[in-house]
């Protein structure tokens, strides 16, 4: 019974013009008609379950949306399209970045070393310029890889984004470019995946696989794992590279993170060429692997 | 902290012999013409200094004492470099005097003075902050008392104004951008390994299916104690500010949330909070023993200190990253005692919106989150699978990158303890025992029902309603004058969101009609839903959003229209916002 009074009461309020509406004249009638519709509603206690309101809304259409701005009857029209567009463009994020996931110093049985990796980015939520670099070395020996990225980086989801872009290496000698596609994301159980395909001027391509996790010891100490391959579609003989498997990482570092935007860290890191490009190495009188202890830090700008 | 103290209105003060008995004067602004000046100062408390944009130079601003019935005229000059603006908070203006740039006026220019004009029309505790850039962060928010026309009948001894907001050294802009750059930047204190080894939080199988699902149970404050410096009245915890009392006297406290993003748990140990006003509405007084206090909520309180000599006035925030005590005491100097923060509480299946039948309240409820979505019919509710982002659960939503997650089974919480206070062993305050003093105004069922979803993406920091963040100027939700609409706002994010609308009260529908609380702010809990029903008897353009300040600022908003209805009404729905 209460209901078909309530959907006769939607149905009315839903009919009447609503012009000069105001508090007061419904006060006027509040008491008689609140009666009706109360009685459903008899259980609420503080903690009880939540019952289904004592009157359920009518099902009146929404007004249309209006188009017009009230504010530009008391304000100059103008000034007011302006307060508009500087609301919107004010909430309208966009920022740069700089980000250095490690920089860092290397010892280990090849000699002492250096290795970096990190990005700076400008742009919002969906859409971003990033430019991604990493690189690494031995002290007073050529740099044995410096990679120089650019890449549109376009959220795909809640979890991934693509990366849309090229890539240069300034080293290993010979020089080359490459055109770059990737997926970067954030994947079920917080492992931070990329993937990406590099083909490159002279055609040859390859592809890249990262994986890391942050398992965090105490609020301060944070062991970061992280893993790291390169593949080749055939063989790049100009590069040293032999199809297959080219290079394998293998990282474990330990952040002090007491400051979020700058947290040094110690670690080791093991590298390894693998397959043909290992053999590649050797015959150039070079180690296939190596292993080493890093120092270094992690910093956010 | 000497330096801070010049700073501080003589209401603010230590010592104060209270707001009600204070002198007029520049400190506490009375009559109906009154000007204000905006500008850029510094602030320093508990170590942490920075920019501040004040109002009169003083932090908070100054009280604006007022008297229901009056016209007041306040002349507002803005001595910043950048625009400002003015909002008054809760109190019933036209909607071209409400203050927000972009929607009810241009904003005011540095150097320009506009004049805010308007009848107050009716009685409590209300405040005012900027609502330009972030200024609001930085110190640009002040209290307001319009005293009743009648006297009024709880006839307490003294009153005290007590604002609660929270001060960072880190602009609000950077805030942003390093939540843009880690979500999780601020949260010290989120599970760790050796927590696991110690017994402490989640349980590995619980952590995995969190992990799974890529949501962290210690995400409760964004901005959170590890960059906030908490205040009563300006005042840090240290600076302990301090109300008196006389014994035997009965104390009114009007406590307003003016922070940027701070939820505070408020208590009182070992002295009962009889609550009497909600968002400036009286209420039938009901008695408590903590109340959270969302942002931009007021509450009043009367307690009776009786003959002790102090005691210690606690605000928590929400996620325990931090506290701040000031003290009601017989005189200035005594200091009461400061309770140890209480340990950090971790979310829930209910917080993701997943109501389990059989374990309502359901903070141990288990669930093997490791099945496929369709695999868990036993607890679906309508077809629905217990996937956390299903689309169908939500049509109105635009789904992208903005929306990691949809509440499979929202359920009313409004008659649930909030967040971090389940377990409390003493009372706590919930909506749901909040009734209002007078007759509710428009008895009127609603002749319609809208939803909103508030939606986000912690990871990315992306806030949005319905998908869609404000910056991408989304359709208005439309109304027309006069008419009764139910509002029903759905959580689909693991955060507490206290969501406001300009130039209305609506009635929380919750228990009878008749007495439901009427408010301008309510707390929607984490996963959860809440109705609204609201009498659109504001013509004009309205601001309707977030009041964490971060998620406005990062697109949870919409503008709100009423109009007088057309010669012909129109059926047709124009936009993705209206269901």
């Amino acid at each position: 019974m209460p209901l078909i009074v309530a959907l006769a009461l939607g149905a009315t309020s839903a009919g009447v013009a609503p012009q000069d509406r105001d508090h007061e004249s419904h006060a006027a009638s509040a008491p008689g008609d609140m009666d009706h519709s109360a009685h459903a509603g008899h259980v609420m206690q503080s903690h009880a379950k939540q019952d289904a309101p004592s009157a359920e809304p009518g099902d009146a259409q929404p007004p249309e949306i209006p188009a017009d701005h009230p504010a530009d009857r008391y304000f100059p029209p103008e000034r007011m399209a302006a307060a508009r567009a500087a609301m919107i463009q004010e909430m309208r994020f966009r920022t740069f970045a700089l980000q250095v996931d490690r920089l860092e110093y290397r010892t280990g049985s090849a000699g002492d070393g250096f290795g970096w990796e990190g990005q700076a980015w400008y742009g919002g939520d969906v859409n971003r310029l990033v430019v991604a670099s990493e690189g690494e070395g031995t002290f007073g020996e050529r740099a044995e890889r410096i990679e120089l990225a650019t890449y549109w980086r376009h959220a795909l989801d809640p979890w991934f984004n693509l990366q849309l872009g090229m890539r240069h290496d300034f080293r290993p000698d010979p020089q080359r470019s490459y055109a770059l596609i990737g997926i970067e994301g954030l994947a079920p159980y917080w492992f931070e995946l990329e993937g990406q395909l590099l083909v490159s001027d002279k055609g040859d391509a390859h592809a890249r696989a990262r994986a890391s996790y942050q398992q965090r010891i105490t609020q301060s100490l944070v062991l970061e794992p992280e893993l790291e391959a390169d593949f080749a579609l055939q063989d790049v003989p100009e590069l040293n590279i032999g199809a297959g498997f080219e290079r394998f990482e293998l990282g474990a570092r330990l952040r002090y993170e007491r400051n979020r935007s700058l947290a040094p860290y110690l670690g080791v890191h093991w590298e390894r060429k693998l397959g043909q490009t290992a053999r590649l190495a050797r015959r150039a009188g070079e180690s296939a692997s190596g292993v080493s202890a890093v120092l270094g830090f992690r910093a956010m700008f | 902290m000497a330096g801070s103290l010049g700073l501080l209105p003589a209401w603010a003060r230590s010592g104060t012999p209270g707001a009600g008995r204070a002198r007029a004067g520049s400190d506490v602004l009375s009559g109906e013409t009154i000007a204000l000046e905006i500008g850029a100062t510094h602030f320093a408390t508990g170590g942490r200094a920075s920019h501040a944009v004040t109002v009169n130079g003083t932090l908070p601003a100054p009280l604006l004492r007022l008297r229901e019935g009056q016209t007041v005229r306040i002349a507002v000059t803005n001595r910043l470099r950048e625009q400002s603006s003015i909002h008054w908070h809760g109190l019933l203006v036209p909607f071209h005097m409400d203050g927000v740039p972009g929607i009810s006026f241009p904003g005011i220019d540095p150097g320009e003075t506009f004049v805010y004009e308007f009848p107050l029309t009716h009685s409590g505790t209300f405040w005012y902050h900027s609502h330009s850039n972030m200024q609001e962060a930085v110190g640009l928010y002040g209290p307001i008392v319009i005293d009743p026309l009648e006297p009024d009948p709880l006839g307490a001894d003294r009153e005290h104004v007590l604002v609660l907001s929270d001060w960072s050294p880190i602009h609000p802009h950077e805030q942003m951008r390093r939540l843009k750059m880690q979500g999780g930047y601020f949260n010290r204190q989120k599970q760790t390994l050796q927590g696991l080894l110690a017994g402490r939080d989640q349980s590995l199988s619980d952590r995995l299916a969190w992990a799974k699902m890529r949501m962290d149970a210690t995400d409760i404050s964004d901005v959170t104690g590890s960059t906030y410096s908490y205040l009563v009245n300006g005042h840090g915890h240290a600076e302990n500010w301090t109300g008196l009392f006389a014994p035997g006297e009965k104390v009114r406290l009007r406590v307003i949330n003016a922070s940027s993003m701070t939820n505070f748990n408020f208590r009182i140990p070992g002295l009962p909070l009889t609550v009497v006003a909600a968002d400036g509405n009286p209420v039938q007084p009901v008695e408590t023993d903590e109340v959270q206090i969302a942002i931009a909520e007021t509450y009043d309180f009367v307690v009776a200190p009786g003959e002790a000599q102090t005691y210690g006035i606690v605000a928590e925030a929400i996620d325990r990253s931090g506290l701040v005590r000031a003290t009601l005491a017989r005189r200035a100097g005594l200091v009461a005692e400061t309770p140890k923060l209480r340990r950090r509480p971790l979310l829930t299946m209910r917080d993701m919106g997943m109501d389990m039948s059989g374990t309502e309240g359901g903070a141990d409820g288990v669930i093997d989150l490791s099945k496929p979505a369709g695999g868990t019919e036993a607890h679906s509710m309508k077809g629905h699978s217990m996937s956390m982002r299903d689309p169908s659960v939500a049509p109105g939503v635009r789904m992208g990158p903005g929306v990691a997650t949809l509440s499979p089974m929202p359920v009313d919480r409004l008659a649930d303890r909030p967040t971090g206070l389940e377990d409390a062993e003493h009372r706590v305050l919930t909506y749901a025992d909040l009734r209002a003093s007078d007759p509710n105004p428009d008895p009127r069922v609603p002749s319609r029902r809208i939803e909103v979803h508030l939606t986000a993406n912690m990871e990315r920091y992306m806030w949005s309603m319905d998908g869609k963040a404000m910056s991408e100027n989304p359709s208005p939700i439309p109304f027309r004058l006069g008419e009764r609409v139910r509002i029903v706002l759905i959580n689909d994010t693991m955060m507490p969101h206290p969501i406001h609308l300009h130039g209305h009260f609506f009635e929380l529908v919750s228990g009878e009609a008749g007495h439901r609380a009427r408010k301008h702010t309510v707390n929607v809990l984490p996963g959860g839903k809440v109705s609204l029903d609201l009498t659109a008897d504001g013509e004009g353009d309205w601001a309707f959003h977030c009041h964490m300040l971060l998620h406005m600022h990062a697109g949870m908003m919409r503008v709100v229209t009423v109009r007088r209805e057309q010669e012909q009404p129109k059926v047709e729905a124009g936009g993705g916002e209206v269901l």
